[in-house]
């Protein structure tokens, strides 16, 4: 029998760091969006959440088995998902922020989308063909989330003066979290420099001007630059991931190894 | 101890297909396989088989030992594992020891759905992927004045339409 692991830390290399950064982030909006489930306003709406979940969690799968594959250390999909704790997650902060109203998921949505696709077409042409074939799947599916999240900001910018008012906050609520994503680290821009890892630098400028101009169109401000909050991709959460944590891991560690 | 998987949905769908086909003791060509895979039915749109779907993405022999590449509609599919497991049943049925791989490049594109599938989507009211969605019309009265539901359906694959016409509500298999 072979033993079973009660935890994983952060002991990777600095390519799986990298990877590991990129499935958590589909993990935990993933597991976010699925807090929807028997909550969201209409059905479509519901379907269409988790459907945006399943997709995020492929994404993150398909990581995952990669990072595995590179250093069997890390035992399984299941084992690294299940059994790490909040520090040794990687994902950006802006990931795990709370679901709050339907604005808020919506606002926090969109803005992810919006970084997540313009890096993985970037990606798509990484030196490392595995990482090129996993962006270039995953893309087809995030532009999609990207369209449907816009298309949310824009009718509750542009609706009604309660719907406006909800989704200005909501911007301005989840704007301390967006300069994270732009923000690299020394490990990033090692494996920039082998032609790996995504640019940031050009990324932030096609966000900024695409999420600009979205923002004119439903009729909402872009927030002034204030206090950026940072952090996640070192490990070091807010408080919403480790209560998300506890409850998605919880029947796994109290039954570890168990399968159905 | 191995368990007995009681629930194990291959024998819920109870699929006879595979069992016309008998290569026990001798060797099937590349040919012989496409044809068996493609009775193979896709779990969620059975009237179209896995090599219509496009996911069978190639059959080969390597010393003896078949080998099935597959690739995922979508990377969130749950279907995959499910579709692998009846690839190897409908081969082993027929005699044929195949080991499956799924493969991620290059990625699944719905333009990889057989001519052959698409008529058969049709005939079972899932309008299939379209170039341009300004030709979508009803699969049932052909009325072009259709409205969406859902950007999303009841698979990760499928958007939600309705009919204006006829009231009829059908899927929309998505253009990747």
């Amino acid at each position: 029998m072979t033993q079973l692991l009660t935890s994983i830390n952060n002991d990777h290399d600095a390519l799986n760091t990298y990877i590991l950064r990129m499935a958590d982030n589909g993990l935990i909006l993933g597991q976010r969006l699925c807090e929807w489930c028997a909550n969201a306003p209409v059905l479509e709406e519901e379907t269409a959440l988790m459907n945006t979940s399943l997709d995020l969690f492929g994404q993150a799968r398909n990581w995952l088995n990669y990072a595995v594959d590179r250093d069997q250390r890390l035992q399984d999909c299941d084992a690294i998902t299940m059994l790490r704790d909040e520090r040794s997650y990687l994902n950006l902060l802006i990931c795990e922020q709370d679901n709050g109203h339907f604005a808020d998921t919506m606002a926090r949505h969109y803005l992810f989308d919006v970084w997540h696709r313009l890096t993985l077409e970037e990606l798509c042409h990484s030196h490392d063909e595995t990482i090129a074939a996993i962006a270039a799947k995953s893309v087809l599916e995030v532009r999609y989330h990207e369209q449907r999240s816009r298309n949310w900001v824009l009718r509750l910018g542009d609706g009604t003066q309660l719907s406006h008012e909800r989704m200005q906050t909501a911007i301005n609520n989840i704007w301390p979290y967006v300069a994270e994503m732009f923000d690299q680290d020394q490990l990033e821009m090692e494996l920039m420099a082998q032609g790996i890892a995504a640019d940031q630098t050009i990324i932030a400028k096609q966000w900024h001007d695409l999420v600009a101009q979205t923002l004119i169109e439903a009729t909402l401000q872009t927030p002034p630059e204030s206090y950026n909050q940072m952090g996640g991709k070192q490990g070091l959460h807010t408080e919403s991931l480790g209560i998300m944590l506890a409850e998605m891991q919880s029947l796994y560690r109290a039954h570890p190894g168990a399968t159905w | 101890m191995k368990h007995i998987d009681l629930f194990n949905p291959v024998s819920l769908i109870g699929t006879d297909r595979g069992r016309e086909f008998d290569y026990h003791g001798c060797t099937p060509s590349v040919d012989e396989v496409w044809q068996l895979l493609d009775l193979v039915p896709d779990p969620e749109i059975p009237v179209i088989s896995v090599v219509d779907l496009g996911i069978v993405r190639d059959v080969r022999l390597n010393n003896d030992s078949w080998q099935v590449d597959i690739t995922p509609t979508y990377s969130g599919c749950p279907a995959t594992d499910f579709i692998a497991s009846e690839i190897e049943q409908a081969l082993t049925r027929a005699g044929i020891d195949a080991k499956i791989k799924t493969v991620l490049a290059p990625a699944w594109s719905s333009t990889w759905i057989s001519t052959k599938g698409r008529q058969a989507m049709l005939a079972s009211n899932i309008v299939p992927p379209l170039h341009d969605l300004d030709t979508l019309s009803c699969p049932n009265c052909g009325s072009a004045q259709v409205k969406q539901q859902n950007q999303f359906g009841s698979t990760a694959c499928k958007a939600l339409y309705t009919c204006q016409s006829c009231l009829e509500p059908f899927d929309y298999f998505k253009t990747i």
